[in-house]
């Protein structure tokens, strides 16, 4: 099978990077050290090619009440133009579809960003559910986009030194809020737990855009320190933390799923009739080694798994999300099965660093 | 890098140096450190553990990936090579002077018998392809 490349590709092989298979992706996971990579985003920053994940418009009248049905959290609560929200999309047997964001940029207009992995199935739903509740809006693959993720705390510095005509639309955006600055849609999100920008901007402009961040010094960053930033950060990766037989109560998502409302959406009855016995935790390695996915998680409540396990830069310790039994508390010391070894892992609340810090 | 002339490797990626005293140590070469990446943990085998060759003896572990570790030759491990318990990323920087444990071996051709550095580069570039 031929791997699919980003607008970036060349870019990478030329600033050194070692490339890998990611879903079928030839996407950089290092330039030399992840470590180095991790350490330079939490301090100064670093650049990240996003062109895999896809960016969808929903447009139309009704837009916002199709994506109060879709999603399990709540598009009611972004009425700030550019404002976003982060929803799970759920099956109606409350699996996680996907996890993605949502921006509100119109009564007539949202963009959506969805993962690499999971783009088609994802269009392919919203299409089917849109088809049947709201006819009359278009859903858009915006195949023509690329996008760009600069994140750490002078990431936005150096986008308005390369993109000085974005900083007006762009110096007063709070977290997690957007602006349509012509060809560059211009984010503050991110998946790191860092400040920055995501800019999502025309394909054939991204290649000039990419090198003029390295000439301003901002170092490219591959998808191992992506990985342990975001893990970091306690923030979920599709496929890993949680998939379609999973629901978003068991996956460290209850505080986007509103169950309280009048409000109906799909999967809201398969959530409300199975309460969850499992939860998301974070669990941080006491002994010597290395927590990984799938490890299991030996609790006096049942057996428990590492979602995703690595070694954290920021804390120089080993620490992972696991799902364990729902009566599992915080504090508890928790027993993990590595190779023929029982070691002890601390349940502790995520994050574990953020903003350049470890906050656990 | 390339691979020291003197030193004897398996197709499992580790290198083998004949000590004066006769016992080998070993570790892993420079072509494996780079696949695995930030080396951040190391388990070496027990001194005094009697191993086969080609069993499973050590652990290397990077942030991306765990990784086992082969008994070269037949024999027993001497002494380990403690440093790596608090600086890993030394496999990363030094590979050939990073050893991880010492063992005697049983048979002295054993370890004659293994790959010389061409043998061993010509390995890797066919796993390459």
């Amino acid at each position: 099978m031929t791997l699919k490349t980003t607008p970036l590709n060349a870019a990478h092989r030329a600033m050194g990077a070692k490339m890998v298979d990611f879903g079928g992706w030839d996407m950089p996971v290092n330039y030399g050290s992840q470590i180095d990579e991790h350490h330079r985003v939490r301090n100064d920053c670093g650049m990240f090619d996003v062109c895999h994940m896809r960016v969808v418009d929903a447009k139309g009248d009704g837009v916002r009440a199709f994506l109060r049905y879709l999603l399990a959290n709540n598009a009611d609560k972004i009425t700030l133009p550019g404002k976003a929200l982060y929803s799970a999309m759920l099956r109606p047997n409350g699996g996680v579809i996907d996890d993605l964001i949502i921006y509100f940029m119109t009564e007539q207009w949202f963009r959506i960003v969805v993962n690499a992995g999971t783009a088609n199935k994802d269009i392919a739903w919203m299409k089917e559910q849109a088809a049947a509740h709201a006819p009359k809006l278009t859903i858009t693959s915006r195949d023509d986009l690329a996008m760009v993720a600069i994140q750490g705390p002078n990431a936005r510095t150096k986008v308005w030194q390369v993109l000085p005509q974005t900083k007006v639309a762009t110096e007063n955006l709070v977290n997690f809020q957007a602006a349509d600055c012509g060809e560059y849609f211009v984010a503050r999100t991110g998946y790191t737990g860092e400040d920055g920008f995501e800019v999502m901007l025309p394909k054939e402009k991204v290649d000039a855009f990419w090198y003029d961040l390295n000439k301003a010094g901002v170092k490219p960053i591959g998808l191992g320190a992506r990985d342990t930033l975001r893990l970091e950060a306690g923030m979920n990766l599709y496929g890993q933390d949680m998939d379609e037989t999973v629901g978003p109560l068991e996956s460290g998502l209850a505080w986007t799923v509103d169950l309280k409302s009048e409000r109906d959406f799909i999967g809201k009855t398969a959530l409300l009739a199975n309460p969850p016995s499992k939860k998301l935790v974070g669990l941080l390695l006491l002994d010597r080694g290395v927590l990984r996915g799938h490890q299991k998680v030996v609790t006096p409540h049942g057996e428990g798994e590492i979602t995703s396990g690595t070694f954290s830069p920021t804390l120089e310790k080993s620490i992972a999300l696991a799902r364990v039994p729902k009566d599992v508390q915080i504090g508890d010391t928790v027993q993990v099965s590595i190779r023929d070894k029982l070691l002890n892992a601390s349940v502790v609340k995520y994050p574990f660093a953020r903003n350049g810090k470890a906050v656990i | 890098m390339s691979n020291p002339t003197d030193l004897k490797y398996t197709a499992s990626h580790e290198w083998v140096k004949t000590e004066a005293d006769g016992s080998i140590s070993v570790g892993i070469t420079d072509h494996a450190q780079e696949l695995l990446g930030d080396m951040v943990f190391v388990e070496a085998p027990a001194v005094g553990r009697k191993l086969k060759a080609k069993e499973e003896c050590a652990v290397v572990e990077s942030v991306k990936a765990a990784a086992d570790v082969y008994a070269p030759v037949s024999g027993e491990v001497v002494a380990v090579n403690g440093d790596l318990d608090n600086s890993p990323e030394n496999i990363n920087s030094d590979p050939y002077g990073a050893w991880m444990f010492k063992m005697k071996p049983n048979n002295a051709a054993d370890v004659a018998a293994l790959l010389d550095a061409a043998a061993y580069q010509a390995h890797v570039d066919s796993e390459a392809h």
